[in-house]
């Protein structure tokens, strides 16, 4: 099992922690493979989605994980609930707490949120995802796919393009590849770069084309046209042109390298269809080990010692 | 609990008192009658069975503080602070006057706003100066009746909390209180570059994925303000300087101009932004705790004059309005009662500057901008009198909170330097 109680971020997440979650989720990964593909190992457990947040894939990854566990879970999202101006977080989920689960899941706008409900539950609490801070499970996920591809984590150049500065999917990326040995460049447009991300311990560049060239795998972000990036970005066309994983930008290249995406995309803007429906793209690898890595960090946070696998 | 006497009497024994004002320290006594100053002396006796004795032995005697930006709230949010609890809390951190900004519901912004502050403090155990609003509602737009509001009792004007966004309002608004030669105070954070951050912007924020407020948001402002109110021959008092850059502003104007002034918050002295990691919303406030850097140079500033005084910009939030994410979280912290335990131990104990230079920081260097008599010791004043212990270590914890409100990051830190005794308007306070 694991030093951990809760997985709030990877930034201060022990390294070996996080190397047995990856590991034990090639052994969830078979058995999602196998005719049963279900597992009782969470039977008596009760979980909470808790989604204040919009999301469908990453809230029916870890539904699935939880069913193939055979957990009991409740699903809470901001939608269907109370939660309106004036109920504050604590109130929210103390309800639910005086229902005695084992572990809430927690999506929500605003930094610090999945740390703060540690605060109000005794259960472990699993970070979906909290404003622009981190979203764990997305990064371990990735870091499953590349070790499933590469063999090794260790050395691998990833290249990381978009929106640094505002993408949780990003910053867990950078904490988690940099703890286990991978070297790191990020690039996108200034306007989304935060001025320090060189602390990170990670290179920084505009220019795509340098990052492709030197990297193995490049994970290309989401960029989110309905929201902030319009004031951050001219035009979607000159985004495109200068940022995108275009088929002619791709194609130039004098190697193979592998191409990811957390999903959902904006084909035509951050990657051209031809690239994300390629041979050498990824991409719904890492939703299936999407499910396979939420199976590890819920088993190993919530399982019982006695119980193998 | 702070416990009050009213004798006619008090006479404090061997205390080691220094007079701020005179700048004299020596190991005497003070013999209080009738709430005013009737000696101060090396030594003092008397065959009086009435008069009330005091062994200051080991304390130091001196002026009571004097804080020039506090939020109590008032009226609008009385849950938060009233007057009435903000002056407890006052006396608690050894303050026997402070100015509270005018930024209530509604805002002080006329006349008789500050004649209602001005009356309903009457009754209090500390002096209560109100600071006027600069604009009608705080909204930048027209300037507020300066004259009356000053004949009233206004002591400065400030739209605190709110920056005066619009430059030219700001050159009017320093131009027309000239006429009242009293200080302007603007917030100064440029509210386009701060793009709604709630904690400084740097290495810190970018880990933790919350929006930042670059330095620059305070630094270009307190140039426009420093600029202006040197051209204009202007009195500008900046509050709760936070970045290095306005430091180093603020020295270049003031060579030229004698009419700046600048405070710095003890809060912005104790922390810097790699003490937020844990989203802890206590230690959410505008401006934001700054980086190390500036941290080290407000340090300096406060030690070589750069910075006049130290105001504790006391600004109580409800539970509710601080037990959330980060991002919803109220600006601002209480700072009254641990202010001189703050101070001491960051500025004293840890930077090596002299007891004596604080004492001015918090005594006759704010009075001074305020226009405040300042000889407090003299025979005849109205006996304004704070006593502490300079070595004395503690914890702060909620049991030495008086504010209605308990939004401090300090609970749970060591101090050191503890206020003893308070005398303040005819009453003696043991605390
Ligand atoms: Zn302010």
């Amino acid at each position: 099992m694991l030093k951990s109680k809760h997985l709030i971020g990877l930034e201060n997440f022990p390294i070996s922690d996080l190397n047995k979650i990856i590991d034990t989720s090639f052994k969830f990964k078979e058995i999602l493979n196998t005719p049963e593909r279900k597992i009782g190992l969470l039977k008596d457990k009760t979980l909470v989605n808790m989604f204040f947040e919009n999301s469908t894939r990453t809230k029916i990854s870890f539904t699935l994980a939880e069913k193939r566990l055979g957990a009991d879970s409740i699903n809470f999202s901001a939608s269907t609930s109370s939660v309106k101006k004036g109920e504050t977080l604590k109130d929210t989920v103390q309800n639910i707490e005086s229902m005695q689960i084992d572990g809430a899941i927690i999506r929500h706008s605003h930094p610090g949120s999945a740390l703060k409900l540690t605060e109000y539950i005794d259960g472990s609490v699993i970070n979906a995802g909290d404003g622009s801070h981190e979203h764990p499970t997305q990064a371990i996920l990735d870091m499953v796919t590349l070790k499933e591809k590469f063999g090794k984590i260790k050395n691998l150049k990833i290249g990381i393009i978009g929106d640094i500065l505002n993408s949780r999917v990003a910053r867990s990326n950078i904490f988690g590849l940099r703890k286990l040995g991978a070297e790191v460049v990020v690039c996108g447009p200034s306007t989304l770069l935060p001025n320090d991300v060189s602390r990170l311990g990670v290179n920084v560049t505009n220019n795509v084309d340098e990052v492709l060239n030197w990297c193995d795998a490049v994970i290309a972000l989401r960029i989110q046209l309905e929201r902030m990036h319009l004031g951050r970005i001219p035009s979607k066309r000159e985004y495109h042109n200068f940022f995108g994983l275009t088929y002619e930008r791709i194609n130039k290249l004098k190697k193979d390298i592998t191409i990811m995406h957390p999903g959902p995309m904006n084909r035509g803007v951050e990657i051209d269809s031809k690239i994300a429906d390629s041979e050498n793209a990824v991409i719904l690898d890492q939703v299936l080990n999407g499910v396979a890595s939420r199976m590890a960090i819920l088993y190993l946070l919530l399982g019982d010692k006695s119980s193998q696998i | 609990m702070i416990n009050k006497k009213q004798p006619k009497k008090v006479l404090l024994k061997r205390g080691r008192i220094i007079d701020p004002f005179s700048k004299k320290t020596f190991i005497g006594d003070i013999l209080i009658e009738n709430g005013k100053i009737a000696s101060i002396k090396k030594n003092i006796s008397s065959k009086d069975k009435n008069i009330f004795r005091i062994d200051c032995k080991g304390l130091v005697v001196t002026h009571g503080f004097c804080d020039i930006h506090v939020h109590f709230r008032e009226p609008g949010r009385e849950d938060k602070e009233t007057l009435e609890s903000g002056s407890i809390a006052a006396l608690a951190g050894g303050f026997t006057q402070v100015c509270t900004m005018p930024n209530t519901n509604p805002p002080i912004d006329s006349p008789e706003h500050v004649y209602y502050i001005k009356s309903k403090s009457n009754t209090l155990p500390i002096d209560i100066f109100p600071i006027g609003a600069v604009s009608l509602g705080q909204k930048g737009e027209e300037l507020t009746e300066m004259l009356i509001m000053k004949d009233n009792g206004a002591i400065a004007f400030s739209d605190d909390g709110i920056p005066i966004q619009n430059a030219q309002f700001m050159a009017l608004a320093l131009k027309y209180s000239k006429m009242t030669n009293l200080p302007i105070i603007n917030h100064a954070e440029d509210i386009y570059l701060r793009n709604e951050g709630v904690m400084n912007a740097g290495p810190n924020s970018n880990n933790l994925g919350l929006k930042g407020n670059p330095s620059l948001a305070e630094s270009i402002m307190v140039y426009r303000d420093l600029a202006l109110a040197s051209s204009l021959g202007a009195r500008l008092h900046i509050p709760h300087i936070s970045t290095k850059d306005s430091v180093g502003l603020v020295k270049l104007f003031k060579s030229k101009n004698k009419l700046i002034t600048a405070e710095v918050s003890p809060h912005h002295l104790y922390f810097c932004d790699d003490d937020i990691v844990d989203f802890n919303t206590n230690l959410k406030v505008g401006p934001p705790i700054r980086s190390k850097s500036d941290r080290k140079k407000l340090i300096e500033g406060i030690k070589s004059g750069i910075i006049d005084c130290i105001a504790t910009d006391h600004a109580p939030h409800t539970i509710e309005d601080k037990e959330t994410t980060f991002n919803d979280a109220e600006f601002g912290m209480i700072g009254l009662e641990s202010c001189f335990g703050v101070v001491n131990k960051v500025l004293v104990k840890d930077n090596g500057m002299s007891l004596k230079s604080l004492i001015e920081k918090l005594t006759v260097n704010p009075r001074k901008i305020m226009n405040i008599n300042r000889d407090l010791f003299a025979v005849g004043e109205k006996a304004q009198i704070t006593i502490f212990d300079p070595n004395e270590k503690w914890k702060f914890s909620e049991k030495n909170i008086y504010s209605k409100s308990s939004n401090s990051p300090f609970i749970g830190h060591d101090l050191v330097g503890k206020v003893k005794y308070v005398f303040s308007k005819d009453s003696f306070f043991t605390l």
